[in-house]
């Protein structure tokens, strides 16, 4: 297939701001790149001489290996910075750590920030490219384009699909990005949490709205079940732990009742006998690990087109 | 200096003038309006084409001197003012120090007297160090000219604190002024609670936390028998709140500010913190309920709120970014621009919203043109336009939402007591 | 940039009689069809090699494997380049490791696309051999690059354009010589 479309934007913000048609063409590029992650040798030069900076104001390790697996894998330069929550109110701001970046003629910056919001004041601030890996409960835009691709590469198409992202949806950037792109690509998507950590108005974002795991569960094709944080706001809404698996938990007897082949996508990592149970993480329908593989090859996408982005004319 | 301004458009709301007119200034007051003035001037100042007003007044100001002078000081403000076209503004108490006490009144009134080019009033604070605790002397502080008092930036939480506050301004004759927000439900809210905080990943501020404060604010009032104002009412459901009071007669009086009538939450969506205040920016029906009670005088004044911050204050993620926007230089021509050229307010309701209603709440000898009374005038040129640009704002701080706007009306020249202050943006030296 | 068509250079007959020349000196030159396997440069590149592979096919009786390569990752000029590239996937799924690779292409001009294809094979293996046929020569070699297997030669200058169409995309099979007009 063909694919045509030039790539203008030098940041990657968020799925909010792409059109249907820049998601479809970030998907077809990492198509390509996935298959150098199959070769033996799993370099290509097209980010050579290009320094990729993975700057962390939250903690990661998963994600920051992804990014930097990815950049090394085109060939950049990278650098790992973890800063401190706290010195953000010591020290140096937000937009002067960028400045400072950008000085030292850093091409990408890929930032994880606790507050909502951090990249979008980078990308006005600094002419480095600023790829948000994560943003407070705003959105995380490659881990829904790798949930996507993860989606199509095992159903063949994302239009159509009904979709449920289950867990604590009100302070979830991965559950937004995915509401975003999955709705802009033409799937039905059902969020599912307890009432409390339902959103306001997050009907508007297109999706319906459900507090009952039966009904997000009938006629999906796939689910998305979310990392429940216990240490953060959610903790008001469960007493304990066993609790949340006995109502939202996704266990063999609860996926019985659902297609056969549904698909059930975590984006890790996964409290086991919380989210799902075991079987359910290490069985037929998990594409858990899958999404990691696929994690490379649509980061490579990312980071080869922002930093490839045409002024728009 | 006599000067003789003639052929402007005299709005004067307080005599129910409207019309084509000249006025006379002698000794710093008000010496004839009429039409033809004959007698001699020492200066002539053609205002054909344009408005001629009372300076406006605004009821909520931050001037953050003393204590953060880098954001503002007395100066720097009511030069601001000036540009805006006001001649009189009242200065919240939550400086540092608070403004709690005579002495703090004293030190702030003579920062005013050797700095201030407009009028300058004081808001005392109702509780000492604002902390919602302690009453503060406010006999002694309204002794010594403290117009009104507000905890503002913050409510009185406790009722019983509230009730006498309000008990005791009524006995002294005095007012008190109610910032609406239980911070129990607005928590660490930073942006108003609905699709934007949810598509934007932000906590939300709940609209009741303003409103059920407005309700039990008015239900205190009542019971003290004694009149309160509400500052920056921002949401439907307050206006209907107070709406209905005034219909049972209670003695409330309300303000809200141009950002809630002129923008909604959905101006956020960049996570620009100039769009960062509170209360919060709502919807697109909260504005809509505000203009609503303009036209019907369920609001009574349009403030500015003006809250100075710096640069580096602001500049930093939508979280950590204090509230606030600056406005006494845009207020004008906002207003004008959103409900005179729309049609929802005249010219004359601008003037009493901006200039005579403020005055009259803080009881303050303003707003009027009468014969005698002090030459505090403001002509506005209502066809000049602007892009407002942040190279060119007065203010010491630059926190405006309506930066790179295309404004419209322009204040030309502005008198303080019968003293010509400032002609087309620059200060007459020696006043 | 437009481009004026001057003259035809192969239509679908003469273009078919040089592919099936092509093909039968790769057979005469190589011992065994069992040690070649051609791999097509995306786009066009890869849709002659299609047809170079069938046709080999015919003389020799055994289908040598074939593959495509995307070249974009490798180029070295996509800061200047007025059109996005687009990265579309590479397809060897056969190991190159020992085998005589005959690269196919559909014009050969500055040499810098075949040293792309170069760096791109060598990250994939260790080929014995590479051989580079191409339908069309037209000179101006900013590197030292040569075909092995040339459909026609072709001098040009600079501000022609040579413009293979091929039935797979572009709905009729010929090779126009353009000039670019301003």
């Amino acid at each position: 297939m063909e694919k045509k479309l030039v790539w203008t934007k030098k940041d990657l913000l968020g799925l909010e701001y792409l059109s249907a048609e820049e998601i479809e063409f970030i998907l077809y590029t990492a198509e390509g790149f996935k298959e150098v992650t199959t070769r033996q040798i799993k370099k290509v030069p097209a980010l050579r001489g290009k320094t990729v900076m993975n700057l962390f104001y939250e903690p990661s390790t998963r994600t920051r290996t992804s990014f930097e697996l990815a950049a090394k894998r085109l060939s950049a330069d990278v650098i790992n910075i973890s800063v401190e929550a706290s010195s953000v109110k010591k020290g140096e701001t937000l937009i002067d750590t960028g400045r400072n970046m950008e000085a030292l003629k850093i091409d990408v910056l890929v930032v994880r920030h606790s507050s909502s919001g951090a990249p979008n004041i980078l990308a006005r601030a600094v002419g480095s490219s600023i790829v948000n890996a994560g943003d407070g409960w705003h959105e995380h835009p490659t881990q829904a384009l790798l949930d996507m691709f993860t989606l199509k590469s095992k159903l063949g198409r994302i239009e159509g699909l009904n979709v449920s992202i289950i867990g604590d949806i009100a302070h979830s950037r991965v559950a937004r990005s995915n509401i975003w792109g999955l709705t802009k690509l033409g799937a039905k998507v059902t969020v599912c949490a307890p009432r409390m950590l339902i959103p306001v108005g997050i009907e508007k974002m297109g999706v319906k709205a459900t507090d009952d795991l039966n009904e997000a569960l009938e006629g999906a094709d796939a689910i998305n079940v979310l990392r429940m944080q216990f240490e953060r706001d959610a903790a008001v809404a469960f007493p304990s732990k066993m609790e949340y698996f006995r109502q939202y938990g996704i266990t063999t007897e609860r996926l019985k009742k659902c297609k056969p082949d549904i698909v059930v996508m975590h984006p890790g990592p996964i409290n086991r006998g919380i989210e799902m149970s075991s079987e359910v993480a290490d069985g037929p329908n998990s594409v858990i690990l899958e999404q990691v593989t696929n994690g490379i090859a649509v980061r490579m996408a990312a980071l080869y087109l922002v930093s490839h982005a045409k002024k728009a004319s | 200096m006599r000067y003789l301004i003639k052929n402007g458009r005299v709005v004067d709301p307080a005599n129910n003038i409207d019309s084509v007119m000249d006025l006379l200034i002698t000794d710093g007051k008000i010496a004839e309006a009429g039409k033809d003035i004959k007698a001699p001037a020492d200066v002539i100042i053609d205002a054909s084409g344009k408005i001629v007003a009372p300076g406006l007044v605004d009821m909520h100001t931050h001037l953050r001197e003393p204590g953060r002078e880098d954001k503002e000081t007395v100066r720097t403000g009511t030069i601001a003012a000036l540009c805006g076209g006001y001649t009189s503004i009242a200065c919240m108490p939550n400086t540092e120090p608070a403004i709690d006490n005579v002495k703090m009144v004293k030190t702030l009134k003579d920062i005013i007297k050797k700095d201030a080019l407009t009028n300058v009033f004081i808001i005392g604070a109702i509780t000492e160090e604002r902390r919602g605790i302690k009453i503060a002397d406010i006999r002694g502080m309204k002794e010594e000219g403290v117009s009104a008092f507000s905890d503002d930036g913050s409510s009185v939480d406790d009722e019983r604190v509230l009730l006498e506050a309000l008990k005791t301004a009524k006995k002294e004759g005095t007012i008190i002024i109610e910032h609406c927000e239980d911070i129990k439900i607005s928590a660490n809210g930073v942006i108003n609670e609905g699709f934007m905080s949810t598509k934007m990943g932000l906590r939300g501020i709940p609209k009741r936390a303003e409103y059920e404060r407005v309700k039990r604010d008015i239900e205190l009032a009542k019971k003290a028998s004694a009149r309160i104002h509400i500052a920056h009412v921002s949401c439907k459901e307050s206006v209907e709140a107070i709406r209905k009071a005034k219909q049972e007669g209670v003695g409330v009086t309300a303000e809200t500010c141009p950002h809630y009538f002129a923008l909604t939450e959905e101006c956020c969506a960049t996570y620009d913190t100039n769009t960062k205040m509170n209360p919060p920016l709502r919807t697109k029906e909260d504005a809509e309920a505000i203009k609503e009670a303009l036209k019907d005088g369920t609001i009574d004044v349009i403030a500015t709120d003006h809250a100075p911050h710096t640069d580096s204050e602001k500049d930093v993620e939508f979280d950590f970014a204090p509230f606030g926007v600056i406005g006494l230089e845009t207020a004008l021509s906002i207003t004008a621009m959103e409900l005179v050229e729309k049609g929802i307010l005249s010219w004359k309701d601008l003037i009493i919203k901006m200039s005579l209603a403020p005055a009259r709440i803080l009881n303050i000898d303003r707003g009027d043109l009468k014969k005698g009374k002090a030459a505090d005038i403001a002509i506005i040129d209502p066809s000049g336009a602007y892009v407002y640009e942040k190279e060119k704002i007065r203010s010491k701080s630059k926190n405006s939402p309506f930066i790179g706007w295309p404004l419209k009306v322009k204040v030309s020249e502005i008198f303080v007591s019968g003293e010509l202050v400032m002609k087309e943006g620059a200060v007459i030296s020696g006043s | 940039m437009t481009l004026k068509e001057k003259t035809k250079i192969l239509d679908k007959e003469t273009m078919d009689k040089s592919l099936e020349r092509i093909s039968h000196e790769i057979v005469e030159k190589v011992k065994s069809v069992e040690d070649i396997a051609i791999i097509g440069i995306k786009n066009r590149g890869a849709y002659l090699a299609v047809r170079v592979t069938d046709k080999i096919a015919k003389i020799v009786g055994k289908r040598p494997p074939l593959g495509a390569l995307d070249i974009t990752l490798y180029r070295d000029d996509l800061t200047q380049v007025a059109e996005q590239p687009v990265v579309h996937a590479t397809e060897i799924d056969f190991s190159i490791d020992g085998k005589k690779i005959i690269l196919v292409d559909d014009v050969l001009f500055t040499g810098r696309t075949i040293r792309c294809a170069l760096d791109a094979l060598i990250d994939f293996g260790r080929p014995s051999q590479i051989q580079l046929a191409v339908l069309i020569d037209r000179g101006h070699r900013e590197l030292p690059i040569r075909a092995d297997y040339v459909g026609k030669n072709v001098p040009t200058s600079l501000k022609e354009v040579v413009e293979v169409r091929l039935q797979e995309v572009d709905g009729k099979d010929e090779v126009m010589l353009c000039e670019k007009a301003e």
